[in-house]
């Protein structure tokens, strides 16, 4: 058991989380557009259409920015990094930055890192992301 | 909305401020309702429209004893009561009511009879940020800076200056829950809370209320307090979690906003004798000055540090001492709008010569939400 705040996949975002589980970060395409979003939904957030993919991400991205929790949160120990990381396909989204100390000094804004999977549950794996291998 | 059509006629705080735990949450909205009322010398009779956020408007008319006949319970956090304001003017303009009453009240420190707005909740917050060890604002709405700091040259100093210049402000607020003094240093020695973020640079978590009446213009002249009118309004909302925000350096929702506000009133930002800007953390007033079009992008630091926002400044600004020193209930956008009503007619503690035009901007969630309301004394 775990006292992290776990998601609850919807309709809408299983094959996000069916994704982290088998060590793929998943993005959707538009075929209309070509643009790729995230978070996941069934439609194309810039022009609404339906006809959208579902592909595996390359995993690599760079720190866009952070902040270092100093106050805790549930099953988390502080101080740690909360970061919005951008990925090299161009959505930004939210992840711990992992094999790195948690300070200002390590952290460095755009420096590149790649995904890594952290299982939490049997059903639950997050995203998050580390230092990138030789950057 | 036509500029001037309607005017703030009643406004009121609770009868107490910062700390008041024998008062439930719907008391305190009840408590600024009749403060407000009293000072304009209406009755709850008077009252046909409400608006309120946090607790359901249905709840608050009934608590009052009111069945209006327009109800607004839009609630997208602080800034709600801006929105209010817009809504209000154009319900009025309509002939859907005559006199809305807007309310706010927040047990945020005492959480006595205390409801949570459930401002954080959303499908992308659950599965796409809470889990990675977000929880209150400090730990979310600060996210941006970094990427602000590095892409435009805002520093610690800058953001501690904030602290400083409002804290000037509250001390000429008896009623203010921080009045003394602070430095650089000061701030910067504060306890972290999450970097770079120190807790002198966090808003207060304090309980009261507020509220405020609006009638027509042709109206307002017959009331004992000077008309406030509202010449133009904005409101936009962008994002509900703060890592989707499109651009971490500008609030696209404050753009909208602001750019709306100034449309509709016809001005110019030289205009604006006065200028509230919602300031749960430091770096907000910083992202207002910038997206509102009053200093160009990365000179909203230097232009605080520099002082022209401070008391004798150019562009006084949050000259209640804000949410980092007058007090922050949870929704803070109510105080805002109070003081600058108060600059308006005149009767602020920290009175502006010969104040004209108000400028106040709010923010609701983390970057998530903006209204805009521009008022003036002159019809």
């Amino acid at each position: 058991m775990t006292d992290r705040i776990l998601p609850i996949p919807t309709p809408e975002t299983r094959h996000f989380w069916e994704g982290t589980r088998i060590g793929e970060l998943r993005l959707q395409r538009c075929i209309a557009c070509d643009n790729t979003y995230f978070p996941p939904r069934p439609f194309c957030p810039d022009c609404g259409s339906r006809d959208v993919s579902i592909y595996a991400a390359s995993g690599r991205g760079a720190l866009h920015s952070y902040i270092i929790n100093h106050i805790g949160a549930p099953g988390m120990k502080p101080p740690f990094a909360v970061a919005i990381v951008e990925l090299e396909e161009g959505p930004r989204m939210m992840a711990n930055i992992h094999d790195c100390p948690q300070t200002p000094e390590a952290l460095v804004l755009d420096m590149p890192l790649e995904v890594s999977f952290e299982k939490v549950t049997d059903e639950i794996t997050l995203p998050q992301f580390k230092p990138a291998k030789g950057a | 909305m036509t500029p001037n059509s309607v005017a703030i006629v009643g406004a009121a705080e609770t009868t107490d401020l910062g700390k008041i735990p024998d008062m439930g949450q719907i008391q305190l909205h009840a408590d600024a309702a009749l403060n407000a009322l009293a000072d304009c010398g209406l009755t709850i009779k008077d009252i046909d429209g409400v608006a309120t956020a946090g607790h359901s408007p249905q709840e608050l008319a009934h608590y009052l004893g009111i069945v209006p006949s327009w109800v607004d319970g839009t609630s997208v956090g602080g800034c709600s009561y801006m929105l209010h304001v817009r809504h209000a003017v154009a319900a009025i303009e309509a002939g859907m009511c005559t006199t809305v009453l807007i309310t706010h009240g927040e047990s945020g420190r005492s959480r006595t009879g205390f409801l949570s707005p459930a401002m954080f909740a959303s499908q992308f917050d659950a599965q796409f940020e809470r889990p990675f060890g977000v929880s209150i604002p400090p730990t979310r709405f600060t996210l941006p800076v970094m990427r602000m700091m590095k892409d435009t040259g805002l520093t610690e100093e800058h953001l501690a200056m904030v602290a400083v210049v409002q804290r000037e402000w509250a001390a000429f607020h008896p009623r203010a829950s921080f009045r003394d003094p602070i430095s650089v240093d000061d701030v910067l020695s504060s306890k972290m809370i999450a970097y770079p973020f120190r807790k002198l640079m966090c808003c207060l978590v304090t309980d009261g209320g507020g509220a405020l009446i609006l009638t027509s213009a042709d109206r307002a002249k017959d009331f004992p307090t000077k008309p406030v009118y509202i010449r133009g309004l904005g409101e936009s909302v962008e994002t509900p979690v703060i890592s989707q925000m499109k651009d971490m350096t500008s609030s696209a929702a404050f753009r909208v906003s602001g750019k709306k506000a100034f449309e509709t009133a016809g001005i110019s930002h030289a205009d604006v004798d006065h200028l509230m800007i919602y300031d749960a953390f430091a770096h907000l007033p910083i992202y207002g000055l910038e997206d509102l079009g009053f200093v160009g992008r990365g000179e909203a630091g230097p232009f605080i540090a520099e002082g022209n926002t401070r008391p004798g400044g150019k562009l006084p600004m949050n000259t209640n001492g804000g949410g980092l020193s007058y007090m922050h209930s949870g929704m803070y956008g109510m105080y805002a709008l109070q003081e600058s009503v108060r600059q308006m007619r005149g009767i602020s503690p920290a009175q502006v010569p010969d104040a004209k035009i108000s400028f106040c901007h709010g923010v609701g969630g983390m970057f998530g939400a903006s209204g805009s309301v521009v008022m003036t004394n002159e019809a």
